[in-house]
């Protein structure tokens, strides 16, 4: 860790978005998480993508659980509102604010301890029920904060920095995201903002469940030979079905590819997703097929990036549960609670 | 397959007209990262010697500087300060470090240096050089050479050593105390100093056997008004630097109520500030250009102004206005600045009625000339049809082997530090002369780059950043300093605004050395510097590289840091302008590809390895 603030100067001619902010402004405390580390990669690319797409930093709800990928909320969007939860309880957390205030902008950021160990259930359940919120797993493949164990999302086969060879079925949070319902699927690589800071982008825009399985090394245990997620075999493997772009307003689409190799994808709010196809057969509006494509090139020895699944029409839990459109902490006591009368019909009716 | 690096196009199509890894081995590279070092004439190590100031060290930071300048007292108080303008924190803040009022810290603090000075050698080299006047380029020369055990006369038509120093900038400026002291270090090696003694002919000069003579006599002839009026009106219209001198002299102890000061240049503020305190009420400042196209330094026009002297602009001289010899003002033209297609400037008149302003006396100081009347014709010295000798750009050795030009009189007037970088070059040529070596054959500068790393993240030089904006320097009250024309007006720092101010640098010379076969393009360093200097892409030319860098890099004259040899075949891209060597990158770099080094460069001097400066 690093004991100095990153100074304040900048750049003189760093630029300010739509709302007066630079990219500075969106910045938290210096990273307290050891040099080199993924995390922090993942935590500017959040900085670049909310500076991008001018969201105001005070609308904006950080949450996370334990580890080090939940201490990293603190490293970036210092202005925001932040709740660091009990450990692998971030999305119940989620759930409850999301369902009092619809209208902030919802970022949950966990990691492969915190979500696919512990909280594997609750992880499992803010999908399916269709929170709106960015979902993102920083997925370094070990237990870093206790110095190297495997942890359950490490593949079979790979071995710890001590040596040991890991037996155990790894957990594939995409797969499973996939089929619990959500409605925004993607995996990017920390090493490769390019890639990343567009699809955390559109996963911020999209109005329901975004999931985000962002592999991230962890340079003091888990970026050895024989490491199945090291910044080296990360790219060797790294098969990317597509690249994305997002534009906020359709004016911007530009006809630079050749036809067939752009798909242009218009989300709900009228932001535009600009696919660049990598493989050609793969359908990222196919959920089934979407399963199917990934185990194959999984077993293939791949790791498959991009945006594997979205659904630009996607249902969330308001909808579902056909809520006012006013945030139910805004409502008066009044409206809230329909008073005695109304209860004891309510109760009669069920006798 | 990697698909989903930038480097999914193959990279050897670029191989043609891509940039090559940047040779951080030459010592010029690091050197121009310095831009005060590289920007001074002297090339004066100034971060190094901040941080001195910074650790209390005054008298070591003072070493340092007189080693490179010379005159430390008297540049900071008097320094044209090229490296200011060229400071990196004037492009990532609003001010530059008051590098200039940090020398005369070290000066003023300092102490007693004199057992830490070089003693004039016992064993001497039996050769004898003379410098004709005793400025700062010929005492430059004379340091140099006399610590090199060479026997060095300089000579003066004045009775003191100094030169313009001494006599041309006034003493609110300039304690003579300061003056005293640092020309003293110089005469005290062993110097002999003939003063009172005019050279009145270059060639019973070189008769008298010297090895090697230098010539170091300034711009003595200040220029010349010619309107109507000039002649009749004589008695209250004075060359500004011959008035200067009068001033310093004691010869005159007053002026009119109403003074005006013809001339836009630094002698033209130093006259206008000297008459607001011999007696001149309505003193006047009039250039013929615009205000911004003065020469005279935006601070010296700043103090001139806050003495209540107006500066009017385009306004040409047309005459003196005098009843009967007895002088009333001057009248002046309106113009005005017109540019051609080449940009060159020529100020036409208006057409408006021309501007009278009354005055009891006139100051020139309209500029100065180079005069050699002493030199013979035929004393073997080529001269340009300008007036300036014909010389050696790099050894200043003129038409004649044994004689050199220094200062002013060399090029023109300029400054004391370039005389004092001349002066340094000048002794380096008289040396290698006198041991019959080729004067081009130039001893190279001393290079060494160290690492600063002292633990996991701690470095030996004060890494964090200050914000605090630039310290002004304390003046006397107005009043007092009007009264007084022998009292300065900078109060100069105290240590505590010295310490705060010395922390706003930057400490440019510890340097970002980066070591590709270490990276593990982990891109740590890109996402924590604060000026997003580092980029890691794909190579390209130098143009069209930069214009996709993380950051606006369009100052082309500072360098791109370029390295190859990264797994991915990408490269990486630094752009030196705006690093503010706060170390973040290195720190944040978990394999140590990234260290900081400091870079110190030693300009080769005569006899620098054996002085007891190596500090």
């Amino acid at each position: 860790m690093s004991f100095l603030p990153k100074p304040k100067l900048h750049h003189p001619e760093l630029a300010t978005n739509d709302i007066g902010f630079t990219r500075r402004d969106y910045e938290g405390a210096i990273s307290t998480l050891c040099a080199g580390c993924g995390h922090d990669s993942i935590s500017a690319a959040i900085i670049r993508a909310c500076y991008e797409l001018s969201l105001p930093p005070h609308r904006i709800a950080k949450l996370s659980g334990i580890g080090c990928s939940s201490k990293t909320p603190t490293y970036f969007l210092g202005a925001a509102h932040g709740f660091n939860s009990v450990h692998g309880r971030m999305p119940s957390v989620a759930t409850g604010a999301y369902l009092a205030n619809r209208e902030l902008i919802y970022l949950g950021v966990s990691g492969d301890g915190d979500s696919a160990s512990i909280g594997l259930g609750q992880f499992a359940h803010a999908l399916r029920r269709g929170i709106n919120m960015t979902y993102i797993v920083e997925n370094n493949g070990v237990y870093g904060l206790t110095k190297g164990q495997f942890s359950a999302t490490s593949d079979r086969g790979s071995t710890s920095k001590k040596g040991a060879t890991n037996t155990d079925a790894a957990i594939d949070l995409v797969g499973l995201a996939l089929q619990l319902g959500a409605t925004f699927v993607a995996r990017s690589f920390s090493g490769d903002k390019a890639q990343l800071v567009p699809l955390i982008k559109a996963a911020l825009q999209h109005p329901g469940a975004a999931f985000i399985d962002c592999i991230s090394p962890c340079v003091q245990f888990n970026n050895h030979v024989g490491s199945t997620k090291s910044f080296d075999y990360i790219r060797e493997h790294n098969e990317a079905v597509n690249r994305l772009d997002y534009i906020t307003g359709r004016s911007e689409i530009t006809a630079d590819y050749a036809p067939g190799e752009i798909e242009v994808v218009v989300q709900h709010d009228g932001g535009v997703l600009r696919l660049r196809k990598l493989a050609t057969d793969y359908d990222p509006h196919d959920r089934t097929s979407a399963l199917r494509y990934l185990q194959e090139r999984t077993v293939a020895g791949e790791i498959v990036t991009g945006l594997l699944y979205v659904d630009p029409e996607p249902e969330n839990l308001h909808q579902r549960l056909n809520t006012v459109a006013t945030p139910l902490n805004a409502l008066e006591d009044r409206l809230l609670c329909p008073g005695s009368a109304m209860l004891e019909t309510l109760n009669a009716a069920l006798r | 397959m990697p698909q989903s690096q930038e480097t999914s196009g193959p990279i050897d199509a670029w191989k043609e007209t891509t940039l090559q890894p940047t040779d951080i081995t030459h010592p010029d590279y690091f050197h121009k990262i310095v831009d005060c070092q590289w920007a001074c004439p002297a090339h004066t190590p100034v971060p190094e010697y901040i941080r001195l100031i910074a650790a209390g060290r005054y008298a070591d930071a003072y070493l340092v500087n007189w080693k490179s300048n010379v005159f430390p007292g008297i540049l900071g108080r008097t320094c044209d300060r090229p490296c200011e303008p060229a400071c990196r924190r004037g492009r990532v803040e609003a001010d530059p470090v008051a590098i200039c009022r940090l020398k005369r810290v070290a000066a003023d603090y300092k102490g007693d240096i004199t057992p830490l000075l070089p003693r004039p050698p016992a064993v001497k080299s039996g050769k004898r050089v003379a410098c004709v006047g005793t400025g700062p380029a010929s005492l430059t020369v004379a340091r140099d050479l006399a610590a090199a055990g060479h026997a060095v006369t300089v000579f003066d038509r004045e009775g003191k050593a100094g030169g313009f120093i001494r006599f041309q900038i006034p003493r609110f400026r300039l304690p003579e105390a300061v003056i005293d002291e640092e020309v003293g270090y110089v005469l005290n090696l062993g110097v002999e100093a003939r003063l009172g003694e005019p050279i009145t002919s270059l060639k019973a000069l070189l008769a008298e056997g010297y090895d090697a003579v230098f010539i170091g006599c300034g711009a003595p002839r200040g220029r010349d008004l010619d309107v109507p009026g000039r002649k009749e009106a004589a008695s209250h219209i004075h060359i500004g630097i011959d008035w200067l001198a009068s001033v310093s002299f004691g010869h005159v102890k007053a002026i009119g109520k109403r003074v005006i000061v013809l001339g836009g240049g630094n002698t033209a503020m130093d006259c206008c500030r000297s008459a607001r305190r011999l007696g001149g009420e309505e003193v006047r400042v009039v250039v013929r250009s615009g205000f911004e196209e003065m020469k005279a330094s935006p601070w010296e026009k700043e103090d001139a102004m806050r003495e209540d002297i107006p500066i009017l602009n385009y306004l040409a001289p047309k005459s003196v206005v005098h009843e009967n010899g007895t002088l009333t003002g001057m009248t002046f033209e309106r113009v005005r600045a017109e540019y051609d297609a080449a940009g060159r400037r020529s100020l036409v008149p208006t057409g408006e009625p021309d501007e009278f302003i009354a005055a009891d006396d006139v100051l020139v100081a309209i500029g100065q000339e180079n005069a050699f009347p002493w030199i013979e014709r035929d004393a073997g010295i080529a001269f340009e049809r300008n007036g300036l000798p014909v010389l050696d750009p790099v050894t200043l050795q003129s038409t004649h082997p044994l004689v050199f030009f220094g200062g002013d009189a060399a090029f023109g007037p300029k400054n004391i530090i370039w005389a004092a970088a001349h002066g340094h070059q000048a002794a380096m040529s008289i040396d290698l002369l006198l041991h019959g070596k080729d004067l081009h054959d130039r001893p190279p500068p001393e290079v060494t780059l160290v690492s600063q790393k002292m633990g996991i993240h701690s470095w030996s030089y004060d890494n964090a950043v200050s914000i605090d904006l630039r310290y002004k320097v304390p003046h006397i009250e107005k009043g007092q300093a009007l009264r007084d024309i022998t009292t300065e007006v900078e109060l100069g720092f105290d240590i505590d605004l010295a310490f705060k101010e010395a922390q706003r640098c930057l400490n440019c010379d510890v340097q970002t050395v980066f070591s590709a076969k270490l990276c593990i393009e982990c891109d740590a360093c890109v996402d924590i510097c604060p000026v997003d200097c580092i980029t890691f892409t794909k190579n390209g030319e130098e143009a069209e590289l930069r214009t996709r860098l993380n950051a606006p890099a369009h100052h082309l004259e500072q360098a791109l840091y370029i390295a190859d040899g990264l797994k991915t075949g990408r490269i990486m891209a630094k752009d030196e302008d705006v690093c503010l060597h706060c170390g973040m990158c290195a720190e944040r770099c978990p394999t140590g590809a990234w260290d900081m080094q400091r870079f110190l460069i030693d300009m080769a001097q005569v006899g620098a390895r054996s002085s007891a400066l190596a500090l």
